[in-house]
């Protein structure tokens, strides 16, 4: 008899991707789906979409969402989740709008331990835009505003994100994952996992870093991408849980990588 | 009836939020509006709603987008610089039809500006409160007691048109203590099917949205946004006339000038000077109604405001040159006095020909 063993989550719409070819927008998004069906969140969740590629995300998930404003998503979600404390409310965005120009909203959601998920996509670019430096772009990455490459001297640094929340004393669970292995891809599910169970315990602020790739803006095919990823941002953002409450808060960072 | 009370503008205005149903408030600090978020930090709690100190003015109006979006009576209130950092979030707000109450106790501007009374953010809130085709309803005050009841009006005008409303004061209402008689608590829970609060497995994804890729689609949101600001246009002006009847000069004042002017008026009929006031109470949708009714017997109008003159063309819109109008006004936080309205009164009634 004919048994299913792998479908379509079903807090995902019917509406195909429109990300482009070798993007992990779709990974990240099918995690988090997963997630919602696995935890039966999705009669409850409120999701939060941002300003850059995924703007769109409302269009892939079906549960009820917001579209915010550039970087204002942690500001809309601490409103939604104080108005519907029963509901599940997580925030889904890139690093132009996380670390950039939401950098205020981001740190103070964080540091007020507001019970709300935080799923932080970083490809070191801004995607919807074209390709301009990122607060997360590498020191020497060429992009359209920084066309010899990052100059540290006049550009300034990348922007390590979750070791800087994990000082802070209102986050629960401050995790940087990566989509570009197997491994990694459960990896980065059980930790997305572990971000809803904490907000559905009552634990606080969970943010789950996800490095991803941009093809398109990088100038590379989906595997040269991954390989980019692999040789060049995980040395710089190394993977690993920064601050977890219910492990008294020990930073493990993965060594392997 | 309800015995009166000596309350700060500020004060009455968020007591009577609270009995109007605001279920949530988001803030941040800034003279002259302080006294509002701190009553509703020490009220709200009490109330069961939600009081939020943000980390911006920005982050107070995207919470404010987010609780309109998740179906909460919702506000916040700040002045004039603090307006300025709220633009982006209620373009927003009005972008995504959600009703939601914006108070803004002017001070002088622009810049750091002053701390004290002004008018100056007319323009900023009749023309360019952000980005976009759109405008908000703008209501203003002009006593305490009407800071506590129009706040009621406030959330059910937001509610009945999806829109923002702000609430137009200037600091000196804000500031300044009144006997006022604080409105009953009124049940208002307002059915929203559209918020999103979880969809529970029994009706289809909502979504607070404003952006639309699609151009003709995009049209026609603000066709049928305009559209309902034509409603609000037909049905939503609001003004006080005083001694119009018969005058020859009418003074357009709104807020704190209006209190100026009406003594002003008294002393000029005390001179037998046939001069009249209107004060538009809304200021969007603009009381061109009220002023189309006297424009045929007007000699002159004259504008009073603190600010440089910016109302006065809205004045002058209407009147449409079938009469001559003037402006006088103070800017920088110095409030105009009865006798310079008077003096001005005076030399317009010389000009024209009046009958004193």
């Amino acid at each position: 008899m004919a048994q299913t063993v792998f479908e379509r989550p079903k807090s995902l719409s019917d509406k195909p991707f429109t990300y482009c070819p070798g993007c992990t927008h779709g990974i990240a998004h099918r995690l988090i789906a997963e997630t919602l069906d696995e935890l039966d969140l999705a009669d409850r969740a409120i999701g939060i979409a941002p300003v850059g590629c995924s703007v769109l995300a409302y269009e892939f998930f079906n549960t009820d969402m917001l579209q915010a404003a550039h970087g204002r998503a942690p500001a809309v979600a601490t409103a939604v989740k104080r108005v519907h404390p029963d509901a599940i409310v997580f925030t889904y965005q890139g690093d132009g709008d996380l670390a950039s120009i939401g950098t205020a909203e981001t740190v103070h959601a964080a540091t007020r331990g507001e019970n709300i998920v935080v799923i932080f996509i970083n490809n070191a670019i801004y995607g919807m835009t074209g390709g301009q430096m990122a607060p997360t772009s590498l020191p020497g990455q060429i992009t359209q505003t920084s066309p010899t490459g990052r100059d540290v001297e006049t550009q300034g640094y990348p922007i390590r994100m979750v070791e800087m929340l994990s000082t802070l004393d209102g986050v629960a669970l401050a995790q940087r994952v990566s989509l570009d292995t197997p491994k990694h891809v459960r990896e980065a599910k059980r930790a997305i996992k572990k971000a809803f169970q904490n907000q559905i315990d009552g634990k606080g602020y969970s943010i789950i870093e996800v490095m991803s790739t941009c093809p398109t803006n990088w100038g590379l095919s989906g595997p040269g991408a991954i390989e980019w990823l692999q040789e060049n941002l995980l040395p710089y953002y190394p993977l690993g849980v920064y601050k977890d409450v219910s492990t008294n808060g020990d930073t493990v960072v993965e060594s392997e990588v | 009836m309800a015995d009166k009370v000596l309350m700060k503008g500020n004060e009455a205005l968020a007591e009577a939020a609270l009995r109007a149903g605001c279920e949530a408030f988001f803030g941040y600090p800034i003279t002259p509006q302080t006294e509002l978020a701190a009553y509703m930090a020490k009220r709200m709690p009490k109330e069961g709603g939600v009081y939020l100190q943000a980390e911006s003015e920005i982050g107070a109006i995207n919470m404010v987008y987010g609780a309109a979006g998740a179906g909460a009576r919702c506000m916040t209130s700040t002045s004039s610089p603090g307006m300025s950092l709220k633009s982006e979030g209620i373009s927003y707000i009005a972008g995504a039809d959600l009703p939601a109450v914006i108070v803004n106790v002017m001070r002088g501007g622009p810049g750091l500006g002053g701390i004290q009374p002004s008018q100056a953010d007319y323009w900023q809130a009749t023309r360019a409160t952000g980005h976009g085709d759109f405008h908000p309803i703008v209501l203003a005050p002009s006593t305490v007691q009407e800071m506590a009841s129009s706040i009621h009006e406030a959330f059910e005008l937001a509610d009945e048109y999806r829109t923002p409303v702000i609430v137009l004061i200037d600091g000196m209402l804000g500031q300044m203590m009144e006997p006022v008689e604080l409105p009953e608590k009124k049940e208002t829970k307002k059915d929203k099917p559209w918020a999103v609060t979880g969809h529970g497995g029994k009706r289809a994804q909502n979504v607070i949205n404003s952006l639309n890729l699609d151009t003709p689609g995009l049209e026609r949101m603000n066709f049928e946004r305009f559209e309902r600001y034509e409603k609000i246009k037909e049905n939503e002006q609001q003004a006080e006339t005083y001694m119009t009847e018969d005058a020859d000069i009418i003074i357009v004042a709104f807020g704190a000038c209006a209190r100026v002017s009406r003594t002003a008026v008294d002393k000029a009929r005390e001179a037998g000077i046939k001069v009249g006031l209107i004060r538009p109470i809304t200021l969007v949708p603009f009381t061109s109604d009220a002023i189309e009714e006297v424009v045929d017997q007007a000699k002159a109008f004259l504008t009073v405001e603190m600010n440089m003159g910016q109302m006065v063309e809205d004045v002058c819109l209407v009147v449409a040159g079938r009469a001559p109008v003037e402006f006088f006004g103070h800017t920088g936080g110095i409030i105009p006095t009865p006798n310079e309205v008077l003096e001005q009164v005076e030399k317009l009634n010389a000009e024209k020909g009046g009958d004193a």
